[in-house]
């Protein structure tokens, strides 16, 4: 634009600039304002219909369905979940297991990983960079994967199966990598000079050091081990090893199955369980330990795609 | 040092690389005695099954057409979501509106199942109890496809919104404030400001991020598709994807060879999109570039 016209714009503008609103951000406010909202509701209503769900009585679904607000409230649904608990429990055992060893043991690995791949005197540094980044790009498909998994390694039906696929991702070892690069190589080299060895080094000085990037990888990996499914659908038949996902998957397609186990076991004496509410409630009872910890941990999640939206 | 790398060069070696030797079963007639490298070979014939048969074509169009969708509404909603966050909202409002925005993203496919059918459901569902309440007829949503495309596009934007939001405000906290202060001096209102200044400085994000989501225009979100739609053959026509139909072949319809096939159709298909959405990258910023 030219300068007169930007003097003559500065002219126009300056007797009402920054004093108050003009009418252009009140006008904004009351868009931004009324298109957040709605979009918020759009997020959270979904949430809110399961809890509601989880606390009606069965027999106000049965003739009035799913609602927003319980016109019969009860909580049937949880109290027969909570009193024969038995396999709901071996569930939570299974995922709170994998859950901490696959979490501990990836977020070692991928540290580890990270620093020798952030170490610019390391000779091989682009090599192994390119192996492990080439695995994002092609891959051998699923039936290779899954034949390897249950043919050759016999992991189908182990607990191992749960956690090994999922140990290491290509991803949060490229933003571990860029976060050590920004550590001072100063601290590296004064550590060599008094004798340290590289693993004394990553152990000592880079891990603490790491810490808010290990905190929010760590929290990245937990949550795909606790929302994970997939491996437990494809490798697991033996219900002892039934991680919580599945287990909630598995009970939303198979009600009967659980219908006639609960009778087995003495938890509901007629078939009158009350299979609707019932769903809903286990969904929560799945869900509760995310939505509870949620606040604290979004943060970290919002630190860990900051990171990522920075290095694109 | 390589010490300290062997676990993972291990771990990439056992999940990635000797499973890439299996990709010969595509070109095999699988049996179990014979194995991965016993079974005999017979040449083209999975792919020609794969292809004669018209899934081919069907995957392969559901995957793109999905994903294109998801892109376009996703971001474009992403990206509304963060400047009207960034431009209009209090601190207060802003920090609630982000976390209940964010919150699906925590949540597994699973559950994303459950809330689906506390909302579809022909006897019991929301959905259904909503336009009764109004006076509509019941629909039935699980038996007719062409619901699908909608509902898979919203679930993935309800899904999406939060985490894209966060990744836009990100890049929007970036931009420069002296520009908006100048601007401001010049008399530019909030419209003009969001118009000019915002999203050409937004652009570059934008265009990195949607060229990396079209390298992946061919990886169909197998959790969403499963767990939305599951084994339920009436919505096929309209919601199966590459990932789905290549799970259902090896483990329902057990056709080893032939979803070995698939799978590595979809791998080089994949290959070529992410090669060429790099190129694309590197041209336009090179900084940016995956490799």
């Amino acid at each position: 634009m030219s300068s007169t016209n930007v003097n003559e714009r500065r002219a126009a503008a300056r007797p009402e600039a920054k004093k108050r609103p003009g009418s252009d951000r009140i006008l904004l406010a009351a868009i931004g304002y009324t298109v957040l909202t709605v979009l918020a509701v759009f997020c959270i209503f979904p949430f809110l219909l399961v809890v509601s769900s989880s606390l009606t009585a069965e027999s106000a679904i049965v003739e009035k369905g799913f609602q927003i607000i319980p016109s019969v409230f009860s909580v049937e649904a949880y109290s027969i979940l909570f009193r024969y608990p038995a396999d709901m429990l071996k569930a939570y055992g299974i995922t709170i297991t994998v859950t901490l060893i696959g979490t501990a043991l990836g977020l070692f690995l991928t540290a580890m990983t990270a620093y020798v791949l952030s170490r610019r005197d390391f000779k091989w540094r682009n090599p192994f960079s390119f192996f492990f980044f080439f695995t994002t790009l092609f891959s051998g498909g699923l039936v290779p994967w899954y034949l390897m998994i249950v043919n050759y390694l016999h992991l189908k039906d182990t607990l191992l199966v749960l956690i090994l696929p999922m140990l290491l991702n290509v991803f949060y070892i490229i933003v571990m990598k860029s976060f050590m690069s920004s550590i001072p190589e100063a601290i590296v080299e004064s550590a060599k000079i008094d004798g340290a060895g590289d693993f004394l080094i990553f152990i000592k000085l880079i891990l603490p050091l790491s810490k808010p990037a290990l905190a929010t990888i760590g929290l990245f990996i937990a949550l795909g081990y606790w929302n994970d499914w997939y491996h437990a659908l494809l490798f697991i038949s033996d219900s002892d090893l039934m991680p919580l996902q599945y287990y909630l998957y598995r009970l939303l397609g198979n009600m009967d199955g659980m219908r006639k186990a609960m009778m087995e076991s003495g938890a509901v004496v007629s078939t009158s369980l009350p299979t609707e509410s019932l769903k809903m409630a286990m969904t929560i009872v799945a869900t509760g330990p995310i939505l509870l910890a949620y606040p604290f941990i979004q943060r970290y999640f919002v630190q860990g795609l900051t990171i990522g939206a920075v290095k694109g | 040092m390589l010490l300290m790398l062997a676990p993972a060069v291990l771990f990439f070696l056992l999940f990635a690389y000797v499973p890439m030797a299996g990709i010969v079963l595509a070109f095999k007639q699988f049996n179990y005695d014979g194995g991965v490298f016993g079974s005999p070979w017979n040449g083209l014939d999975n792919f020609k099954f794969f292809f004669d048969s018209g899934d081919a074509w069907r995957v392969t169009r559901n995957t793109a057409l999905y994903n294109i969708a998801f892109i376009v509404v996703n971001n474009v909603l992403q990206i509304f979501a963060a400047i009207l966050l960034f431009e209009a909202a209090g601190k207060w409002f802003r920090k609630i509106a982000q976390t209940i925005m964010f919150l699906p993203y925590f949540i597994s496919w699973v559950v994303v199942g459950a809330i689906a059918y506390n909302l579809f459901n022909f006897d019991v569902g929301t959905i259904n109890m909503l336009r009764q309440g109004l006076g509509m007829e019941p629909v039935d949503i699980y038996n007719t496809s062409a619901y699908w495309p909608f509902i898979l596009v919203a679930v993935s934007a309800w899904k999406t919104l939060g985490y894209g939001m966060v990744m836009y405000l990100a890049a929007i906290t970036g931009i420069d404030t002296e520009m908006y202060e100048a601007a401001e001096i010049d008399g530019a209102n909030i419209f003009q400001r969001i118009w000019k200044i915002t999203l050409p400085n937004l652009m570059p994000t934008v265009i990195i991020l949607v060229l990396l989501a079209i390298g992946n225009i061919f990886r169909g979100d197998f959790g969403m598709f499963y767990n939305m739609v599951g084994n339920n053959g009436l919505l096929f026509a309209s919601t199966d994807v590459i990932d789905t139909f290549v799970f259902r072949s090896l483990t329902t319809s057990n056709e080893i060879g032939m979803s070995a096939a698939a799978g590595f159709y979809q791998s080089v298909l994949g290959f070529a999109t992410i090669m060429f959405a790099n190129y694309a990258v590197r041209k336009y910023d090179k900084d940016r570039a995956l490799f």
